[in-house]
């Protein structure tokens, strides 16, 4: 059996007194895309920031390709950079251009040569369809459009698993589906996805196994068919009855 | 340590004359400013072309010129023009003038922003432009500026202390006359110091106090977002 | 005297101000960016040492600091008026600057930050190609109006017997009973240095400026 990419073993995070997840145990398979869903609050996004160390979990561990991320003396920088993350409010560097945007982790953080990294910039830039506007600062840029340079910084890194908090919940209705596509054919070319989001229409699509959590608990995991169809625990089928009528009425909307 | 306590033993009765005409100089430059200021800030919102480029020019003048040239400008340059005054009234003329210059930029911000849409109001329910600029606008922007405002006496508290070079008894003269009389011109002034510290945070209370006071719950300027 | 040689005696003056506030100046920068930092990732003690500091040298007239470090520093070390005077104004200007770098540098989210790590830029990476960058332009307009300051608060080392352009002007004005010519003329001279000063900066604001649809 191959190691799974991604391993999270009984982890636990608090902040003071309050418990905002525990005792989480979670395995990712390469190529996989898994798909976090719950209640707002129930510390999906906490999970995701302690996965690539911008928080530290208080107890448990994490394993990144087997080697144990959170023990001692691990330098965090280097394994942020095995790492992408995609942000609820795109986290664009405002006084950068797209283009740079891009880069300067490469340049950086990689030590590329300048010209190296803008080619391989503008090509990561392409990709999700944005190479007119690499010469443009966030604030020219529409909200999806951020979101997508955002995706194509963080995989100019070449991570070995890209991490998405809310991707789409920032954006205007009609900008949504721009990034899905975008999220749906990066899920399709391989890459191991972990996805924190509201949107059920592409977990059911694109997601090999997906997670119910409620404060700070999984409560249910399977795969679409298994939690969509027929979920083992009533409270997973009340939260997902009540989000697929909200996903109804927009398929209704021809979206 | 010691030597310097007995410095301030000596001379707080000097230092308290002296703190007692610089509050008195911060309140008269901060009133006349405040008068001329109000209408420098009114001109520029409301006033005809070239009453603003001539209110607009005041508030640069004073504002791009120190304070200490303002002075002796009034001080020694206006007698040869037939104007004579005392030091007292050119300190306080001095700080007035430069005063206003500065609170007619909060001012003018504070109108700015009530302005249009009460203006709208009060002519809606039949009331003339300067029955609604004193009976709506102004009350609410002078609240309204009042946080941004308090700098001002502060900023003029601090101001004040270079009068003491046209001979005026404030806090920094009467420091100048401990440091020559002790020998120990680095105590003195550092005496004098923690004093303006002393009056700074009084005057910090008391804007405290009145920004209280004056609060309509729900109306607040916005200043940084973030 | 003539107007020529009147104007031009007051003008040499204008030496001595722009050398005071171009050593004032930078050093209030560098001294500023220093505390600011500490204030901001220097822990509890440094922090409060700063506040401490900030409140105490903004609390005071300038008149009465550069009196009472001009004599410190004259004190310790053999120095002209006109250098002890400008470091002087340059450690005055350092509590204001601080202040200005501070508010900025807490203007630009943290989201900024934790974006940088994520793509795993360091701290320090972190601090110099996101953070600062983005601080010191929305400090510049501040900055701009505190630059004013020090070019007018120059005048202030008129008291410490410096020939900068404020004593000119008495010099001349007693030489000649000229007074009311004497000190327009050192206004003028001022608000020109002034004018330039902030045209010069808000073209550098503008250049800088990050486009951005309205």
């Amino acid at each position: 059996m191959t190691e799974p990419i991604l391993r999270i073993r009984n982890l636990t995070k608090k902040y003071a007194d309050k418990v905002i997840f525990q005792h989480i145990d979670l395995e990712v398979k390469s190529g996989d895309t898994i798909v976090i869903i719950g209640p707002s609050g129930t510390g999906k996004s906490t999970l995701l920031r302690c996965i690539n160390l911008l928080t530290r979990p208080n107890e448990g561990q994490i394993f990144l390709n087997g080697e144990e991320i959170t023990a001692k003396g691990i330098n965090e920088d280097h394994v942020r950079q095995r790492i992408g993350m995609v942000f609820q409010n795109f986290l664009l560097f405002n006084h950068l251009t797209a283009l740079e945007n891009v880069k300067l982790g490469l340049t950086k953080v990689r030590h590329m040569k300048a010209e190296e990294a803008e080619v391989k910039a503008i090509s990561h830039l392409k990709r999700v369809g944005l190479s007119e506007h690499m010469d443009k600062y966030p604030g020219q840029l529409s909200g999806g459009q951020q979101q997508r340079v955002g995706i194509a910084r963080a995989l100019a890194m070449d991570p070995e698993i890209m991490l998405f908090d809310e991707p789409t919940s920032a954006l205007d209705p009609e900008l949504i589906g721009e990034v899905l596509e975008v999220m749906r054919d990066l899920s399709k070319s391989g890459m191991t996805m972990v996805v924190v989001t509201h949107e059920m229409g592409f977990a059911r699509e694109v997601a090999d196994s997906i997670i119910f959590m409620e404060r700070g608990s999984i409560v249910e995991e399977g795969s679409p068919e298994e939690l969509f169809e027929h979920a083992h625990f009533p409270r997973t089928r009340e939260f997902l009855g009540k989000i697929s009528e909200l996903y109804g009425k927009k398929e209704k909307k021809g979206e | 340590m010691s030597a310097w306590i007995s410095l301030f033993q000596r001379y707080w009765p000097d230092f308290l004359k002296g703190a007692g005409i610089t509050l008195e100089l911060t309140f008269v430059g901060l009133l006349i400013g405040f008068v001329l200021g109000l209408l420098l800030a009114l001109g520029k919102v409301y006033g005809s072309t070239w009453l603003r480029r001539l209110c607009t020019g005041y508030i640069e003048v004073f504002r791009g010129t120190p304070l200490l040239v303002q002075l002796f400008l009034i001080y020694y340059g206006l007698p040869s023009l037939g104007i004579t005054l005392d030091q007292s009234t050119a300190a306080y003329a001095a700080l007035g003038l430069n005063s206003a210059a500065y609170q007619a930029e909060y001012l003018r911000g504070a109108i700015v922003a009530i302005g249009e849409s009460q203006m709208i109001a009060g002519r809606s329910i039949g009331m003339s432009r300067w029955q609604t600029i004193f009976q709506i606008i102004l009350p609410q922007a002078l609240r309204l500026a009042l946080p941004a405002w308090s700098n001002e006496p502060i900023s003029l508290l601090k101001t004040t202390g270079v009068v003491f070079l046209i001979a005026v008894q404030d806090l920094m003269a009467k420091g100048k006359r401990a440091a020559a009389a002790s020998y120990n011109p680095i105590g003195a002034y550092l005496a004098v110091a923690v004093v303006y510290l002393g009056l700074v945070f009084l005057l910090t209370l008391v804007l405290k106090w009145a920004e209280r006071r004056t609060k309509i719950p729900g109306f607040e300027m916005e200043t940084k977002s973030s | 005297m003539d107007l020529g040689n009147f104007l031009s005696y007051i003008a040499s003056g204008t030496l001595y101000t722009l050398g005071a506030s171009l050593i004032a100046l930078p050093a209030g920068l560098i001294l500023g960016l220093l505390f600011a930092l500490l204030y901001l990732y220097g822990g509890k003690v440094l922090s409060n040492l700063m506040a401490v500091y900030s409140t105490v040298m903004r609390g005071i007239p300038p008149i009465v600091l550069l009196f009472v470090l001009y004599f410190v520093v004259s004190g310790s070390v053999n120095l002209s008026p006109f250098l002890a005077g400008s470091i002087s104004l340059g450690i005055i200007s350092s509590a204001y600057q601080m202040e200005i770098i501070r508010g900025a540098i807490q203007c630009v989210s943290g989201g900024q930050l934790m974006a940088a790590r994520a793509i795993g830029l360091s701290q320090t990476q972190a601090v110099r190609e996101i953070l600062l960058p983005q601080a010191l332009r929305i400090a510049l307009p501040s900055w701009s109006n505190e630059a004013a300051i020090v070019i007018k608060d120059s005048s202030l080392i008129y008291a410490l017997g410096v020939p900068e352009i404020l004593r000119r002007a008495q010099l001349i004005s007693a030489s000649t009973q000229q007074p009311f010519l004497a000190y327009s003329a050192a206004a003028i001279i001022y608000f020109a240095l002034v004018f330039i000063t902030t045209r010069l900066l808000g073209r550098l604001e503008q250049k800088l400026a990050i486009p951005a649809n309205p």
